[in-house]
């Protein structure tokens, strides 16, 4: 253990310019802009730095009583880390994209002044070494993506932000509630101690895993608790980003991962027989999500059903409880993220720049904006699971770890959802690329680029489609998101 | 647990605590307009006076002073614990910021009427010098004369707007905290003919479980039970809260119901600790369940902001006595007595830094909107956004949302109820707090709405007025990041000083 102060750091990087940011005038936007990209590069920086002595076996460790008896405490392991490095990454190219599309708008030192609370927040849950400091930033990240959500501040915004804190804090009370139980019983629980609830009776570690998990399936979006998510897509698009990859549904599937894998850990969901019940309902939210999204004519809101079925892999995986199934898991926390961005990256560049809204719009897209397409159609099949684009190796080893735990009706659901995951993006990609646009004859081809929005609207999805691929090409190298996933596996099981 | 070294006459801070507002309030009379000054100097030279105060209970254990030299039964004793130590420091910072708030609102220049002016300013003394006597009497005919001079000072408070409303509220709330103060001394006296000493710390020699002591000791807290205005004695407060002007409200809300709450705990666990029964402590958080409850579903419906805010300080008075109970009042010591009672106090300290500064940000929407109506206060939020901020940091604190000292307190609260097998009173506070989000987020909605046309104060509202809401609310955070030195102050001079918590 060394070095405290990293984790500060890390956590400073955007903290501290949430802080500066609420207090600069609206019009400071150079300096606005300078704030926000050198924290964004300055964490990047560190996380970089940090995943290089982590997977050389470092940990890095902060703690500070709050009151006697409960600790504040952030903790870099390589489970953190795969979550900081995602949330990092991304949050550099949403800002990018942020700026770029809200350009002259209002209220926009208090929208990065929240989206960079948001980010501080996701960092936080990230590092969190015990369950309070987890709810603590667990409930950072509600309060700060509030005003994200109602930004725009129309009645259909407040309408979807009611909803988001009705359904979150109504999941953060269930949470709270799990964990002062336990707390109660056995006293503060760490990360790393494992094995403390070992002692409890059947009963009271079933009804403990079902508020605390109950309670994180909110924002993991888990059918029936997943409402808020479509309802949440009035937010702009920089916002839905975050929601849907960078942060808060990760949020929900990270602290699923947490509480299974270092609460209780899985010897102990395993033979209570917690993880079956998860893994069904992960199903149940994969095939419910996917035909929900079939139905969807609104672009964005077919993303966002999309969301609800491809997060609950990771709970998918990790409740299967296989070491296989986890590393599906784990690396679909990145690759999904990766994926989803790009998609939402599109779907907002193509609102803004085209006016396309629905999906019966999207004729010729392609042609009029072939990068942002470019990016859509590797993102959508990376989604359905085509190699090899990332995806594929989420699928493949999501199939085998069911496989390896004997629960063969995975692979029907991966399938089942695969077929249907084609059967909502293809024919976007069919009609952005083979249907000529409309009042245009086919073949009348313009100049790349000629069309394409801002780049700060092109740049960051064309950048997370390409890492998507390369995630998926050269999954095999060490510091890939599947090398990585191993490696937490294979120290998490002892491997 | 700080070092405790031999108690040695230290400088007596404790006495310069109550007599430097009270000569400050004597004095300010004959100033008129220069009352304001007087107030601005003593206010910041009250808060180094706490502050000593607590760094010498923090380094000495408890400070007590007898008066004259005379030590109890013949003479008369103040003593700080911990606990007052706090609610010392407290006073003199929600003080401090309502009077930076204040000092261009209540200012006479030269030609004009000082009444409000001087009236406001004297008041403001003579409550404080009340506040810090309650906090720091040891005997209970003190603490009645400290709680007469608090409602002298808080009803005239109340009533400075001088409108038909107004007068009526004060009316009603001069009514019930003088019906209190009836109960209150009669209780006394029948303590003082069984035992024949009102000294806390006799008392707690010689009283014992007795049809005496019960009866006074339900006479006693049912009268502080008015002034506390716990559920269902409330309906004085919201409408003489919500009446009265901005900087008086904060205080009213904040710092004077937390008085007779502090004598309440007084009472029954310094002064009367082995005769409150279990059941008791039960029934007083009966009616602490039922003012969160009850409290926070008025509050949701209220049309005006300060209503709102005044319902909320009902409801938030009952996590109050949810301490009770928990804290082991009327049963054996338990391992999570300190918890619960840290969860306590740090509930009313962080809710009064956040009431105030709650109260003083509703001020300002109505002074730059002219009104108060939440539906009405459409885009507020871009004109006064960090009065918007304050809110709702403040309003973070009174959900028990981290990083809050509302979420320690909460915390420490819902933990020893869960640990005391209590589990009831942890979904009471469960329900409260999402109750809490609902009007709290009901009120914070307007004042985000986006306008068609960008919304300018009616009135301008001056920069070091936006400052001191912040200021105020911002203390309500930090209480949640680093709530650890008022914690080990709290503990001094409680009987089990075990400061491991539970777990």
């Amino acid at each position: 253990m060394r070095g405290a102060l990293l984790p500060l750091l890390v956590l400073a990087t955007s903290l501290v310019p949430a802080v500066v940011i609420f207090f600069l005038s609206e019009h400071a936007w150079r300096t606005r802009t300078a704030i926000n990209i050198a924290g964004a590069v300055g964490k990047l920086a560190l996380v970089a730095y940090m995943l290089d002595s982590v997977a050389a076996g470092a940990e890095y460790e902060l703690r500070f009583p709050l009151v006697p008896g409960l600790d504040f405490l952030l903790r870099v392991d390589a489970l953190a880390l795969l979550f900081v490095t995602l949330s990092a990454a991304l949050w550099l190219l949403t800002t990018i994209y942020a700026i770029a599309y809200l350009g002259e708008g209002p209220h926009q030192s208090r929208f990065f002044g929240f989206f960079s609370l948001c980010v501080a927040a996701t960092t936080g849950i990230a590092l969190s070494g015990s369950l309070i400091t987890f709810f603590i930033f667990y409930e950072l990240l509600t309060l700060s993506t509030w005003p994200l959500v109602v930004h725009r501040g129309d009645g259909e915004s407040f309408a979807a932000g009611r909803k988001y804190l009705a359904y979150t804090l109504g999941g953060s009370t269930s949470l709270l509630l799990g964990i002062v139980w336990l707390e109660g019983l056995v006293g503060p629980i760490e990360f790393t101690r494992h094995g403390t609830l070992a002692g409890l009776d059947s009963a009271t570690l079933g009804i403990c895993f079902l508020l605390l998990v109950g309670g994180l399936a909110v924002k993991a979006a888990i059918v029936p608790l997943h409402a808020w998510l479509p309802a949440a897509m009035v937010a702009p698009a920089p916002v839905s980003a975050l929601l849907h990859a960078v942060a808060v549904v990760k949020a929900g599937a990270f602290g699923i991962l947490r509480v299974v894998l270092d609460v209780f850990g899985i010897g102990l969901v395993q033979a209570e027989g917690l993880g079956v019940p998860l893994a069904a309902m992960a199903s149940l939210t994969i095939l419910y999500g996917s035909l929900r999204a079939l139905a969807q004519d609104d672009i964005k809101r077919r993303l966002a059903f999309s969301t609800v079925s491809q997060v609950s892999y990771i709970t998918l995986g990790v409740a299967l409880a296989g070491p296989v199934a986890a590393v599906g898991g784990l690396v679909h926390l990145v690759h999904q993220g990766l994926m989803k961005i790009t998609l939402f990256f599109c779907a907002g560049a193509l609102a803004e720049t085209l006016h396309i809204h629905k999906v019966g719009e999207m004729d010729g897209a392609g042609r009029r904006m072939p990068l942002t397409m470019l990016a859509f159609s590797i993102a959508a099949l990376g989604m359905i699971g085509v190699p090899p684009v990332a995806g594929f190796v989420s699928k493949w080893y999501l199939g085998v770890g069911g496989l390896q735990a004997g629960q063969v009706w995975v692979i029907f659901v991966l399938a089942g959802s695969s077929l249907l995951n084609a059967a909502y993006f293809l024919p976007l990609v069919y009609r952005a690329w083979f249907v000529p646009p409309p009042g245009e004859r086919a073949g009348g081809w313009t100049p790349l680029l000629a069309r394409e929005g801002h780049w700060g609207l092109v740049l960051p999805p064309v950048a997370t489609a390409a890492v998507a691929l390369a995630a998926g090409l050269f999954a095999a190298v060490a510091l890939s998101p599947l090398g990585w996933a191993r490696l937490i596996v294979a120290r998490d099981y002892g491997l | 647990m700080p070092p405790v070294a031999a108690p040695e006459a230290g400088f007596p801070w404790i006495v310069l605590a109550i007599l430097l507002p009270l000569a400050g309030m004597v004095a300010a009379l004959p100033l008129g307009r220069h009352a304001r000054a007087l107030a601005l100097l003593l206010i910041p030279a009250g808060l180094v006076v706490a502050l000593l105060l607590a760094a010498q209970v923090w380094r000495e254990g408890e400070v007590t002073y007898a008066l004259g030299g005379w030590t109890p039964p013949l003479g008369i004793a103040l003593r700080a614990d911990g606990f007052s130590a706090v609610m010392v420091v407290t006073t003199a910072v929600v003080l401090l910021g309502v009077a930076l708030f204040a000092q261009s609102s209540f200012r006479a220049p030269p030609g004009e009427e000082t009444r409000a002016a001087l009236l406001f300013w004297a008041l403001l003394l003579g409550l404080w010098g009340a506040l810090n006597a309650a906090f720091l009497g040891n005997d209970l005919f003190n603490l009645y004369v400290a709680l007469e001079l608090l409602t002298l000072a808080a009803v005239p408070m109340a009533s400075l707007e001088a409108r038909a409303e107004t007068l009526a509220a004060a009316l009603r709330y001069l009514f019930f905290a003088l019906a209190g103060s009836v109960l209150y001394l009669l209780g006394a006296v029948l303590l003082y003919g069984a035992y024949g000493t009102l000294d806390i710390t006799l008392l707690a020699e010689r009283a014992g479980p007795e049809p005496v002591t019960w009866a006074a000791a339900a006479l006693m807290t049912a009268g502080l039970l008015a002034k506390t205005a716990l559920f269902p004695l409330h309906l004085w407060l919201p409408p003489a809260h919500a009446g009265a002007p901005a900087a008086a409200s904060a205080v009213l809300s904040a710092l004077v119901v937390k008085a007779s709450f502090f004598l309440v705990l007084r009472l029954w666990f310094d002064a009367l600790p082995g005769v409150m029964t279990a059941a008791a402590g039960q029934l007083l958080a009966a009616l602490g369940a039922g003012a969160i409850l009850f409290g926070s579903v008025l509050a949701l419906h209220q049309v005006r902001m300060k209503l709102l805010v005044a319902y909320s300080t009902v409801a938030q008075l009952g996590y109050l006595f949810l301490m009770v109970p928990l804290a082991g009042g009327g049963g054996a010591a338990q391992p999570w007595d300190a918890g619960a009672w840290s969860g306590g106090v740090l509930h009313a300290v962080s809710h009064a830094f956040a009431k105030a500064a709650m109260f003083l940000a509703a001020g300002l929407f109505l002074r730059a909107a002219g009104h108060d109506r939440i539906a009405e206060l459409r885009g507020m939020g871009a004109a006064l956004p960090m009065v918007t901020l304050a809110f709702g940091l403040a309003g973070l604190s009174l959900l028990g949302l981290p990083p809050s000292g509302g979420f320690i307190a909460k915390w420490l609260l819902l933990t020893t109820a869960m640990a005391s097998g209590q589990w009831w009173w942890a979904l009471v506070m469960f329900a409260g707090g999402l109750l809490a989000a609902g009007y709290v987020f009901r009120a914070l909605t307007p004042l985000l709405a986006r306008t068609e046309t960008p919304v300018l104060p009616g009135r301008p509202v001056p920069r070091h007025q936006q400052w001191a809401v912040l200021g105020l609310a911002l203390c309500s955070v930090a209480l949640g990041v680093a709530p650890l030195m008022p914690f080990a102050l709290l503990q001094v001079g409680r009987p089990e000083a075990a400061e491991e918590g539970i777990g």
